[in-house]
This record gives C-alpha cells, structure tokens and sequence, in this order.
C-alpha cells in the first residue's frame, strides 16, 4: 500500500518550507578533525611545527624504533628510517605533498572536466558526441600502465605526475557536469534566460553553473581521496613523486624491505593515508546529503 | 477593441518527428503538434489559447518565443517575420516579446538573487549603467507590487503568487510589445489567482501590453482576454471573442470544456457527461473532425473535415453543425 | 445522505513544525467529526496547515520536524494517536486511506496493475488465498466502473490512459474497505477535464462503498463540485464550517466571504476580481488575536487582541469571528 500512499505533498510543499534542523545532519567533527591534524595543518606548517630535516638524516639514528618501543627516543617520536630520517617529519612534508598534487591536479582535471560537460551538455549534437567519445577513452585508460608510459617518456617530477592524474580525473566532472546540464538545460528558467535573449555563455555561467556547484563540490571532495590514492600508488611503484621527496606512498614502498623488523617505516604512512582517504569520503558524503536540495528541503 | 494588428500567425505548423525501432533512427510518426493554425493579436489586445494538456497550445507558445522554429506557415510581429530575422533583428524581437512561465517554482534560477533575475533582459539587450538598471528594477517592482529592497533576496523566499511577480517584472523590464503567458495562475491558489490576474489588467491598462494566454481553463480567462481560442490537437475549433464565446459557445468542444468548469454553487451541480471521454493520441488523430471520438453530435459527415464558419465579431467555428453556407450564425439543432 | 453516524472525531489536533526559525504551529487546535458516507471538505490556501492536518490523521508527518503535540483522532472508537507505530500500519490502507489527484505518482511503472492491486489485497488480507484475492481485485475494479477489468489486470501503467489510471489508484485506495479516505490535491493544477473525472471517481467509489471522504482543497469550485459540509482552515485553524449550502449563501467568516468572491465564475462578467490583498501570516509567532484579522475589512480592536473560538451560528454551523452577523 506504499504506493497509494506515497505523499507528494510533502516534497512538493517543501520548496516553499523552511529548511529543517534535523536535515542538516550533524557536522563529521572526526573526519574533519583528522583531515585538519593529519593533512591540512601539517602541509601548511611544516617548516614550523618539525625540527628535523626531511630529506637529509643523520646516520648514526638510523632506523631507531618509535618512542614506546625499547631504543626509542622523544627527539624521534615515530622513529627513523634507514637513512636516519625523521618519520613524523617526512610524514608532515609528505602531507604537503598530498595536498598540493591533489589540489593542483583536481583544479586542473575539475576546470578541464567542467568546461567540456557544461559545452557538451548545453549543445549537444557533435560536439557532445566527440566529447563523450574522449570520456570514454580517458575512463576506459589503465591509469597505472598510462603513467609509466608518460614517466618513462618525459620523466617524473611534479608537474608530470599532476598532468597525469588530470588526465584521468577530468573526465569524472565532463559526465558529471554533462548530465547536470542536460537537466539544467530544460529547465524553465533556462527557458526564460534563453526568451530574455542571454547568449549561451551567459546562461552556462550565470544559469547552468551555479546549480552544478553543489555536485562539483562533493565531487571534488570525494575526487581529492581517489587522487590522494592515486599519487600514493604511483609514487609507490616509481612512477611519482622523484624520490628523495617524502610522499606517503614512496615512504610505504621504501619501508617495504624492512617491514618484519622496521614496522613503523610503512605503517605510519600508510595508516595516514587510510584515515585521510576514509575521512575525505565520509565529509564528501556529508556534503552530498548536506547540499542535496531534496534532502535539505523536505518540509 | 480592435487596434492596429501586433501579432499575424498565418497557416502555422509544427510537426514532431518520432523515432522508433532498435537504433531510434527509424521515422515511427510524425506528431502534429499544430496543424495550420491562424490568429492574430491586436496592439493592446489578451488572446487566450485555451485547451487541454497536449492540444498544442505550449508549442505554439514556444514557437511564438523562437524557442522552437514552424515546420511550414509564419508569424510577423509588426510587419517582420519572427523566424527571418538577422542578428540585429533578432536582438530587437527578444526587447519586444517576452514570457511569464507557468510553474513559479521552477521559472526563476534559484541561485540568483531576485534583483539580477528581474534585471537580466534588461542587462544582455541594452548598455546600460548600473545605477539605470537598479532604477529600472525598483520601477519594476514597484509596478507588480514588490518592495525595492526585495531585490537583495532569493526566490526561495518568496511565496508563490510573489514569484509570479518578480516574473512579471522580469518580463516587462524591456517594455516589450508582446508578454506570453503561459498558464500564469495555474499553480497559484484561487485566493492568489485573483491578484495576479487583476495585475496584469492594470498592467495592459497602464502600457498597452499584449498578451498571448495559455491556458486549460476557460473560467479564469474571462477577466483579462479580448478574444478566445479554443484548441484541440493542434487545431483552433472555434475562436471568437470572449462575450460571444462565453456567451454562445458554438462547437461541442468548447461546450465540454465549460462542463467541466467547477460549479459556483453546490446548486450549480451537473451530473454531465459521461468521464470516459479522453482526448486521443496526437500521434493518430482521428480523420474529418479530429473531436468526433468524443462528440455527442457526432454523424457520418464528421469523418470529412468541417467547414470553416465565420461567426459575428470576427471568430469562426470548424464544425458541421454550422454549415459555411447560409451564412447564419444561429445554434445547432440540440438533440 | 448522510445519517449522522460519527465515523472519524478529530478533537484539538495540534501539530507543530520544529525548524530553524522556531516553532511553526501548522495544525493549532483543529477539531471536526466526519460522519458516514459524506464528503468533508477542508478548503485552505498554502501553508493554512490542511495538508499537514491530512497527514496528522494517519499519522505520516515529516518525522522528526513535525509532532502531533496534542488532541486525538478517533476512528470508529480507536484514538490512533495512541496506537504503536505496528498498529497504526496496518490501519494505513485498511481503515483510513488515501487517494491522489495525480495518479502517476501512485503506480508503480515495473509492475502490472494486476499485481499492485493483489499487493493492496495482500497487504492487508495476508489469509486471502490467491484465487480469493483476484476476486476482490477484480470486484474493487468493477466498483470504479474499469472497463472489461479482467483485461486491464496484465497491463502496465505506462499502457493505459490517464483516465485508467485514475480508476486503478481508486481501486487500490478502496481495496481493504476503508472507512475513511482522504483525497489530497496536488498545488499545480490538472486539467479541468482531469479534476472533473476524478472527483466523479471519488462520488462513484462512495456511492458503491459508502465510505467517508475528507477532501484537502484551495478552490471553492471543487467544494460546490463535491462536498456535502466543508470547513476553511486559516493559518492552523478552523475558522468557519458547516454545510455546503449553507457556507456557500450564508459564509459568516470574512475569510471564507473573500474566499468565495475571488474564484473566476463564466456566469458573471467583472471588470475586476476581488481578492485578498496581503499574505496569511506567519506560523511561528502568530498574533494572539484572530489570525485572519490584518487582512480583514471588518477587524475592529477585539479582533486583534482575543482569539474568536468557534460559536454555532445555525445548525451544524460554526464560525469563529467576532463580527459574524455583519459577514453578509
């Protein structure tokens, strides 16, 4: 009997409601908070807040235990590597690193992506089916094997690594983007601005894009774990960061050889990459409920 | 009421092309959305379409707006074919005519704020300083009853019958010669209908607007239309104005269409005609007379298509009942 | 037509809506008794609380925003809102259904209509055997006159007409034999041709049943159509209701007055409408004085500082306003 049940007034009415307190479901204060200390704070600080350097150690320290184990020290309090680096300073660097190659490479991939879905969306026709077309083969690329092809062509370094992962994150937001607007587009109020005489330039801007937003940002969000990943798994094949640079991933493949006797090496980087990627996607689902204006304003 | 002619639709038709079979390529049918439809509209003057959901008033109403273009016929607004127009034609047909939408909830950008959305014909048609827009927008609000400093706020903050308003104000921002309406007040409560409606009288008193009105209720369009137009699938049966059709409604289309009226008065009960009645695909229509499925009056002679019949005041009637030749306008012979 | 016989008593409902800007009292103190085999009308424009009212009766409102705070709902001797949430389920469908304008929203498009009539049947009669279950399937269809019903139970919604439709949601609403059913109308309108044969299906399905219908509405025209009494909800609260004849020549509420000038009728010709000027006002801090008081012609001092509670005015007859007698 649900079915005879169903009750359009209620979401119908809702438009006009209020927006409700229940509704907006409780902030993720534990994922926003390890995404704070374990990713934002110590890539923005890092210089201030470590006093070892990440990249030159000092031999006679060298792969010292952590603190609470026998032969640890409180000047090395997650202890060092084989080359007497400091683990939680290469840890906080790595962070910097995470967070500029996902935020560079979600900038680059989301604009890309963005503007491809809104122009395919909106015209249609050819030029949607060329775009859907590279989509297509973008989505359908093997990320890893593209990447060592690409590495092994120009080398690796920074702006190398981030093209790449653009390369295989734009074409998320393109169909995103693409099917938003197709929705968008037959919108009455896009019939209005089209009657007003507002160019398709206009309309996509000031029209279309302002009510993608709210998908592009969870998707952005959601994107920033898959691309955190990403970096963490090329780095730790060789296809990333150039070593001596202390990604989390090359960090979790240097610590590989002495993962029986030398645990710390790859648990700490790799637990920092679990709990930065799980929180990421716990915030972007909070989000997606938080801006979903059908879940935000039922009566 | 009759001034100098704004709006000239000759012999227009739009025709949808409908794709079947595996691949959606394959040419199932052609829908006939409007089938060689004649009108026109006088500078000043509220024409009502008025029909079912399907009857092709909405086509006509995009077609009227360029959102659409005519498969075959034509229409000018003052003298130009809205259809040819080069680009700085085309620049001057958006100031001219513009649209009120039906569902106030759906019509007006949610992200914009109120003042940007009255203000945006004004913005992309004409240079103007920002200071001369807000002014513009102040007028306008004024004009539909709105506060000025409501132009800082969001749609969603604004009820139903207020939306309408800011979509008035919109529309009229440009001071176009030609406003399509359509279905302006159906998604409004009765107790709100009555203001907006009452606005857009004063509104054609004050400036001479003209109004195209859609809509699929007869009761509501008295107030404000000069001349009716009834359509069914894609064709005016009847067209007069708006005294003679109320008062001496001549096809059995437009007969049924004033049963279905919701009563004044529990007095005022029907027990009328019997509800199987549906009106049948576009896709198909019937030949002759396309009502004939549903025509009390119906006879063999309805399978040829009805004569054309002038009526007094300008109108015409397309059924058999009204022969084209005598000429006489009386009523039918009833049962 | 109707003998009189309470079947649904509604005494002090009150719902209100929890929100960000504070408590909106939606359904504030509503009380009506429905009566065996008559149709209620519950005339209100947006945001009057009829809708929240329909839900409050069977119990469906927008958990946890909305709470039933206060009064009861009796049907056929049973308090509801005292039922456990198990109970009140199975009443659902059963004793108390509900019917919509729009039947599109009601039908499920993967399935047959035969199978989501035998799922109504089944619901509620979980001992019915299959064969009985048709039976009852087929009977429901009869009773809102399907066309040659045995045929229609393979089909699919999308393979039926609008018309069709309609009749198939009515025979689901009326498969458990409810006492009650109410019709709740959508905001945007229908066709006029639409809204006319479902309200015919809502006066065959209670010719054939007998059942007791409360129809939720904001146009006085649907009232005239279909109601046999009728009561106008004004921000949360019954202001005036009695019979249908007598509300329409004798409204002693200014509100249901300027509800019933302002729809457009073909007979007359005005050069204006009257309407309402000004907008119902807000829910969360309402006056203490009549509600409708700030757009009303007649407000005089008392109307702004004492609520007028419902008094008889006639037989069957109530209004709440202080200056009724000058309502003509």
């Amino acid at each position: 009997m649900t079915t005879a049940l169903s009750l359009p007034q209620v979401r119908r009415g809702g438009r006009r409601g209020p927006r409700m307190l229940w509704q907006r479901r409780r902030l993720p204060w534990l994922p926003l908070a390890i995404i704070a200390f374990v990713l934002v704070l110590p890539a923005l600080l890092a210089p201030l807040i470590t006093v070892h350097d990440p990249l030159r150690g000092v031999l006679g320290d060298r792969l010292l235990p952590p603190v609470w184990q026998d032969g640890g020290t409180w000047t090395y309090p997650l202890g060092t590597d084989k080359q007497g680096r400091d683990v939680l300073t290469r840890l906080v660097y790595g962070a910097r690193i995470s967070l500029l190659v996902s935020t560079a490479a979600i900038v680059v991939g989301a604009l890309v992506g963005t503007t491809l879905g809104l122009v395919a969306g909106y015209f249609g026709g050819f030029v949607d089916k060329v775009i859907g077309w590279l989509v297509d083969t973008f989505q359908s690329l093997p990320m890893v094997l593209f990447a060592l092809v690409v590495v092994a062509a120009i080398g690796p370094s920074f702006v190398t690594i981030i093209a790449i992962i653009s390369a295989t994150i734009w074409a998320v937001f393109a169909r995103l983007v693409r099917g938003e607007t197709l929705s968008v587009r037959e919108s009455a109020y896009v019939a209005r601005a089209r009657v007003a005489g507002a160019s398709a330039p206009r309309i996509l801007l000031r029209h279309v894009l302002p009510n993608v937003a709210n998908s592009l940002v969870v998707m952005a969000t959601l994107q920033v774990g898959v691309v955190i990943l990403e970096e963490a798994s090329l780095s730790f094949i060789g296809a990333g960061i150039p070593r001596p640079q202390p990604s989390w991933g090359i960090m979790v493949a240097d610590g590989r050889e002495q993962l029986l006797s030398s645990w710390w090496l790859s648990f700490f980087p790799g637990v920092a990459i679990l709990v930065v990627v799980l929180s990421l996607n716990l915030v972007g689902d909070w989000l997606r409920d938080y801006l979903d204006p059908k879940l935000r304003q039922q009566v | 009421m009759s001034g100098s002619t704004l709006v000239e639709v000759e012999d227009l038709s739009k025709h949808f092309r409908v794709t079947g079979g595996p691949l959606g390529v394959r040419t199932a049918g052609h829908v006939r959305a409007v089938d060689g439809v004649s009108f026109r509209i006088g500078a000043g003057e509220t024409l009502a379409l008025v029909g079912e959901s399907g009857c092709g008033k909405t086509t006509i109403s995009r077609l009227m707006l360029r959102l659409e273009t005519p498969t075959t016929g034509a229409i000018t607004l003052a003298g130009r074919d809205v259809h040819r127009l080069d680009r700085a034609g085309v620049r001057w047909f958006r100031r001219k005519v513009q649209a009120v939408f039906q569902d106030p909830w759906a019509s007006l950008s949610p992200r914009m704020r109120v003042g940007d959305i009255i203000a945006e014909p004004l913005v992309v048609n004409e240079r103007l300083s920002r200071t001369r827009v807000r002014l513009r927008v102040a007028d306008m609000m004024g004009l539909v009853g709105l506060q000025p400093w409501q132009a800082r706020l969001f749609p969603h903050e604004f009820s139903g019958g207020q939306r309408q308003r800011i979509a008035l104000a919109s529309a009229l921002i440009t001071e176009p010669d030609l406003v399509v309406l359509d279905e302006p007040v159906s998604a409004l409560d009765v107790s709100v209908q009555a203001q907006v409606m009452n606005l857009l009288k004063d509104i054609q008193r004050e400036r001479g607007t003209s109004f195209l009105l859609i809509s699929h209720d007869l009761a509501s369009v008295r107030y404000i239309a000069h001349q009716v137009a009834v359509m069914y699938l894609g064709e005016i049966v009847e067209q007069a104005t708006a005294d003679e059709i109320y008062e001496r409604p001549r096809h059995p289309y437009t007969r049924a269409l004033f049963d279905a009226i919701l009563p004044a008065h529990p007095d005022d009960r029907r027990p009328g005609s019997d509800a199987a009645d549906e009106v049948p695909s576009p896709l198909n229509p019937p030949s002759g007379c396309r009502f004939r499925t549903r025509c009390p009056h119906a006879t063999d002679v309805c399978g040829h298509a009805p004569p054309r019949t002038a009526l007094p005041g300008g109108g015409s009637v397309a059924c058999h009942l009204y022969p084209a030749t005598a000429g006489s306008t009386k009523g039918p012979v009833r049962q | 037509m109707s003998t009189m016989e309470p079947v649904l008593t509604v005494d002090g409902l009150r719902t209100h809506l929890f929100t960000r800007w504070g408590t909106t009292r939606a359904v504030d103190g509503v009380s009506f008794t429905l009566h065996r085999g008559e149709t209620l009308g519950i005339v209100g424009e947006s945001g009057s609380g009829k809708s929240m009212l329909a839900l409050s009766l069977v119990r469906l409102t927008p958990e946890p925003a909305a709470r039933i705070l206060a009064g009861s709902v009796v049907l056929d001797g049973t308090d509801l809102l005292t039922l456990s949430e198990k109970r009140m389920r199975k009443l659902r469908g059963s004793a108390i259904s509900m019917i919509l304008q729009d039947p599109h929203q009601s039908l499920n498009p993967v399935f047959t209509v035969g199978n989501q009539l035998a799922e109504a049947v089944h619901v509620h009669r979980p001992e019915l055997a299959a064969a009985a279950v048709r039976e009852r399937v087929l009977d429901g269809l009869r009773k809102v006159r399907m066309p040659a019903p045995e045929r229609r139970l393979r089909d699919y919604p999308h393979e039926l007409s609008g018309g069709m439709k309609q009749r198939i949601v009515g025979a689901m609403a009326i498969s458990a034999d409810p006492r009650v059913l109410i019709a709740d109308e959508p905001t945007t309108a229908l066709d006029v041709t639409t809204q006319q044969r479902y309200l015919r299906l809502l006066r065959e399905i209670q010719r054939e049943t007998g059942v007791a219908i409360i129809l939720i509405t904001h146009d006085f025209g649907v009232v005239a159509e279909a109601c046999d009494r009728v009561a106008v909800m004004y921000a949360g609260r019954i202001v005036e209701q009695g019979p249908v004849r007598e509300i329409f020549d004798r409204p002693r509420h200014p509100y249901t007055r300027a509800l019933l000038d302002s729809r457009p009728r073909r007979d007359v010709r005005l050069d204006r409408l009257p309407s309402i000027e000004g907008s119902p006002p807000s829910l969360v801090d309402p006056p203490p004085g009549c509600r409708f008081a700030p757009r009303c012609r007649l407000a005089a001092e008392r109307c702004t500082a004492e609520y007028p509670e419902l008094t008889a005015v006639a037989p069957g007859h109530e209004t709440a306003c202080w200056r009724w007698e000058e309502v003509s």
